[in-house]
């Protein structure tokens, strides 16, 4: 919110266009009322992330066995597991790990991939060539099999392996946006110009393309974002993700979705919890989306 | 055309090669010692040594991949540890029931996305439209275990009117085997859906706004002829290539409905051996799934050459 409030003032008057273009957007976005819902939900979650113990009502790793495997009720309204745990306060503690994990993998795999993009697509022959049929190959393997295969040959999938993991998949799909979008912007003058004023090739990257292409840039990360939720989700649902001692929606689920049946409360909840997440992120991202690319 | 044939089938090999060269690298080089990562910190150094040995694990890396590429080509994709059979053996049958579920997820999803694909774009902007973006959005983000708890707890559990497991009992008929893969390839076709009804609304919208729509309706024709004659021709080709780049995802989205489900597939295979570290039998199914991938997008878009005129007769790549 800082960054909005102080503002610093440009001569430039090509500047102050690209900002007046950015409020513009902003303010698309902010009219949406899909983005004002998506936002809000995404909003309680990451407070529910940060202050787990402000809104869970009871304490969401306490055993209570006088209470065991209850239905929905008025003092447990979303029942309790077969520890006699509260589960309407483990899924208000639930976000926490994925709202770690994958925002830091989708950054990971977003600046990696931007860095590749930029490379492949300013430099291109050889570097070009080699790069895209590595992507190629590692893209044709599905996210979750890359992934189950890696953690099993490390032997391990603490929360960081899981970031450089997923970020590392997504760098290959970043860079293949970013590389279309640098290609565009490689023919055009001011590249040129830059060129023939003999700037070295990092600086003409990094301050001439890289501002021009960051659109995409922006519509990749929050597009991957919700991907991103999607596998740390899937990943740690099938038992390959992080397993951690505090609540944690997919581990919730893998851990009892063989008792669904009648203990459907124990399932149903976290999993409604992530699928609100991942349509909120996703109405975002579309919106995201929309904004930028017209 | 036979130019593109012979460019895109060059670039498929040397794509399965690479393929083959970064899933060596990861189930042989990055454990460090594959039988320690086997066995686990407990096992002694002596077992650890023994299976190196029968794994031949001790050799040069050089050495170990072109052995174990050179069994590829003759068809030899190792064998299982904790089965002790030809990984193949084992992954055909499971290749096999996949292609099933697949098949019954397909024929229940692409027509029904298409379907929803082309009422949206003829209702532009209308709720019906905003209605059916909005579900697809939702349905495709969301991970297939979500959706498939839900539709388990709702049609299995609730109501009771299809199995909750896809493993059907010996000896069913095709119409008994047809509904216990209902439930996991209903799953898959809703996360499928909104990526093939966006593409298809976007190319139907596009083909409305065309100038040759628009002068099939001034000359007179009904809406009706339009659509189904003019419009619709259009706007399915780029469906073609979005359905076959959703093939790969299929697979993906397999592993997490096949242990869901429990249903013998290549996807239950390879979380198997993964929790086993099985690792001959992992690296021979993920594999198998990206040759699977690189096969199937290459049909595609020969076939999409094939519909596509304009490649056809060669005046584009």
């Amino acid at each position: 919110m800082s960054a909005v409030a102080s503002p610093t003032p440009s001569p430039a008057p090509v500047r102050s266009e690209a900002r007046a273009a950015r409020s513009e957007r902003l303010r698309l976005l902010l009219r949406s009322p899909t983005v004002l819902i998506g936002a809000t939900v995404i909003g309680f979650w990451l407070f529910c992330a940060i202050f787990p113990g402000l809104v869970a009502p009871y304490n969401p790793i306490f055993d209570n066995q006088f209470s065991t495997s209850e239905p929905p009720n008025w003092s447990h309204p979303f029942g309790t597991d077969t520890n006699g745990r509260d589960i309407f306060s483990r899924v208000l503690a639930g976000s926490r790990n994925i709202l770690l994990i994958a925002p830091a993998a989708t950054l990971l795999g977003t600046l990696l991939g931007t860095i590749l993009g930029l490379l492949t697509g300013y430099l291109r022959g050889v570097v070009d060539d080699v790069a895209s049929r590595l992507i190629d190959a590692v893209l044709s393997l599905p996210l979750i099999v890359t992934a189950i295969l890696i953690v099993t040959a490390v032997g391990n999938s603490s929360r960081w392996v899981v970031v450089l993991i997923i970020g590392l998949i997504f760098t290959p799909i970043v860079s293949r946006t970013v590389r279309a979008a640098v290609l565009a912007e490689a023919e055009l003058d001011y590249v040129q110009a830059a060129r023939l004023r003999g700037e070295r090739a990092p600086y003409t990257m990094y301050s001439e393309i890289l501002p021009n292409v960051m659109s995409p840039v922006v519509v990749e990360f929050t597009v991957r974002l919700g991907y991103a939720i999607f596998a740390v989700a899937s990943l740690t649902f099938i038992g390959f993700g992080v397993a951690p001692p505090s609540p944690d929606w997919a581990a919730q689920i893998n851990q009892y979705w063989t008792l669904i049946d009648p203990y459907w409360w124990m399932t149903l909840f976290p999993a409604l919890a992530i699928a609100i997440l991942v349509v909120a992120v996703n109405l975002v991202a579309d919106s995201v989306r929309e904004v930028y690319e017209r | 055309m036979t130019r593109f044939l012979l460019k895109r089938l060059g670039l498929a090999v040397i794509t399965l090669f690479l393929l083959s060269v970064i899933v060596f690298a990861v189930s042989t080089v990055l454990p460090g010692n594959v039988g320690r990562a086997v066995l686990g910190p407990f096992a002694t150094q002596e077992s650890v040594d023994a299976l190196n040995e029968q794994l031949g694990a001790n050799r040069s890396i050089f050495v170990q991949y072109t052995d174990w590429a050179g069994g590829l080509l003759h068809g030899d994709l190792g064998t299982s540890l904790t089965k002790q059979v030809p990984a193949w053996d084992l992954l055909r049958p499971a290749l096999s029931n996949s292609f099933k579920l697949a098949f019954v997820a397909f024929i229940i999803c692409v027509p029904l996305s298409i379907l929803g694909g082309v009422i949206a774009g003829l209702r532009y902007g209308r709720p019906t439209d905003k209605g059916i973006t909005i579900a697809g959005i939702s349905f495709a983000a969301m991970p297939e275990f979500v959706t498939g708890i839900i539709l388990i707890l709702v049609f299995a559990i609730w109501l009771g009117w299809l199995p909750v497991t896809a493993q059907w009992e010996e000896g069913a008929n095709v119409l008994t085997q047809f509904k216990y893969l209902l439930l996991p390839a209903l799953t898959l076709t809703l996360v499928l859906f909104g990526y093939i009804a966006r593409i298809t609304r976007a190319s139907m919208i596009e083909a409305l706004d065309s100038d040759y729509a628009r002068t099939a309706y001034l000359k007179g024709l009904p809406s009706s002829v339009v659509v189904r004659k003019h419009v619709l021709r259009n706007a399915l080709l780029p469906t073609i290539a979005v359905i076959a780049v959703q093939v790969g995802y299929l697979v993906g989205g397999l592993v997490v409905v096949e242990v869901l489900f429990n249903y013998q597939g290549i996807g239950l295979l390879i979380y198997e051996a993964a929790r086993q570290k099985d690792l001959p039998l992992l690296t021979a199914g993920v594999l198998v799934v990206g040759i699977v991938y690189l096969v199937v997008t290459l049909i595609a878009d020969i076939l999409y050459a094939v519909l596509n005129p304009r490649i056809r007769f060669g005046t584009a790549e």
